[in-house]
C-alpha cells in the first residue's frame, strides 16, 4: 500500500536486515527506560550550566524536572500510540516512561533554575550557587 | 532513499547525510494505517511551521525541516546528540489521494495525514437476498 522501498534484490536484502536489527532493538527490555533517554547536551559558562534535550511529542505537563544539589533528574511519559483500528507499519519513535539523571559539575541555585519546553526541545538553565561562583580575592598590601 | 535506519542519538556526529549540498538528520517516524488513511508521525524537534517543507514529486514524498543552530554561551561539557536539519523521503503508492494530504506540526512532531483514494478504501458489499 505504502511501499517504502524499491524492490531491487539489494534493497530487499537490506530491508530484511533492517527488520532484524529493528526487531532486536524493539524487543530490548523497555527501550526508553533502560537506556539513556533523553540524550543530553550540556554547556557551562562562569555563571550557569545549560542542559538541553530533545523530547518531541512531549507536553510540558508530562515532564518533571527536579534539581537536588548538583543532581538533575528529568522524567516524563511519552504518549503511547493506541491504534484502535490501524496497522503499524513502522515504529521508530520512543514511547512510555523515561528517567534521566545527570550529575552537574557544580552546585546550582535551585531556586533560580528555569526550564523551557518549546517545539520538542527542553532547555534548562541552572545558575550556579554562590559557593560555586569564582571569586576574586583582594590581596591586601602589608 | 530508505537506507539503514540509525537513530540520531546513536550516531550524533556521523549519521547526518548529504542532500542538496547540506547535511541532515533522518527523523524517526511511526507509520500507521487505518481504513481511511495513512498517518506518518515524524520527530523533528526544534523546527517550526515556517521552516518545514513538504514536497511531492514522481511518487515520492519528501519532508524537510530546517533547524536553527542552538548554542548557549560557554564551553560544551557533554554532547550526546547533534543538531541540524531533518529530511526523509518516502515512496507513496497510487492509493493515496495526493491532493488531500494534510500536515501539522506540534510539540516537535510533524504529523502527515494521507487519505486513501476512494478506490482503495474497503467497501462493504451488501448481499441481496434472492
Amino acid at each position: 500500500m505504502f511501499s517504502l522501498q524499491s524492490s531491487s534484490p539489494f534493497d530487499l536484502l537490506r530491508r530484511e536486515m533492517d527488520q532484524v536489527l529493528f526487531d532486536t532493538l524493539r524487543t530490548w527490555p523497555s527501550p526508553t527506560a533502560a537506556r539513556s533517554y533523553p540524550a543530553l547536551n550540556i554547556w557551562e559558562d562562569e555563571g550557569a550550566i545549560y542542559v538541553e534535550a530533545e523530547l518531541p511529542g512531549l507536553k510540558h505537563d508530562q515532564l518533571e524536572v527536579v534539581v537536588l544539589g548538583s543532581e538533575l533528574t528529568i522524567k516524563g511519559q511519552l504518549p503511547v500510540q493506541a491504534p484502535e483500528q490501524s496497522a503499524i507499519h513502522r515504529k521508530e519513535r520512543p514511547e512510555g516512561h523515561f528517567t534521566r539523571v545527570a550529575h552537574l559539575p557544580a552546585e546550582v541555585d535551585t531556586a533560580k533554575v528555569q526550564a523551557v519546553l518549546k517545539d520538542g526541545v527542553l532547555t534548562i538553565t541552572l545558575p550556579k550557587a554562590e559557593a560555586a561562583l569564582p571569586r576574586k580575592i583582594a590581596v591586601a598590601a602589608h | 532513499m530508505e537506507n539503514l535506519e540509525l537513530s540520531k542519538q546513536q550516531n550524533a556526529h556521523t549519521e547526518s547525510e548529504r542532500l542538496r549540498g547540506g547535511s541532515f538528520y533522518r527523523p524517526r517516524v511511526d507509520i500507521l494505517e487505518s481504513e481511511q488513511e495513512l498517518t506518518v508521525l515524524a520527530d523533528m524537534p526544534g523546527t517550526s511551521v515556517d521552516n518545514i517543507e513538504i514536497e511531492f514529486e514522481n511518487g515520492q514524498l519528501m519532508i524537510q525541516g530546517k533547524v536553527e543552530p542552538r548554542r548557549p554561551s560557554g564551553t560544551c561539557l557533554l554532547q550526546e546528540y547533534g543538531v541540524g536539519n531533518f529530511a526523509r523521503t518516502f515512496k507513496v503508492g497510487d492509493h493515496i489521494d495526493i491532493k488531500q494530504i494534510k500536515a501539522d506540526y506540534a510539540d516537535g512532531v510533524l504529523r502527515l495525514t494521507l487519505p486513501k483514494s476512494e478506490a482503495a478504501k474497503p467497501r462493504k458489499i451488501s448481499v441481496q437476498a434472492s
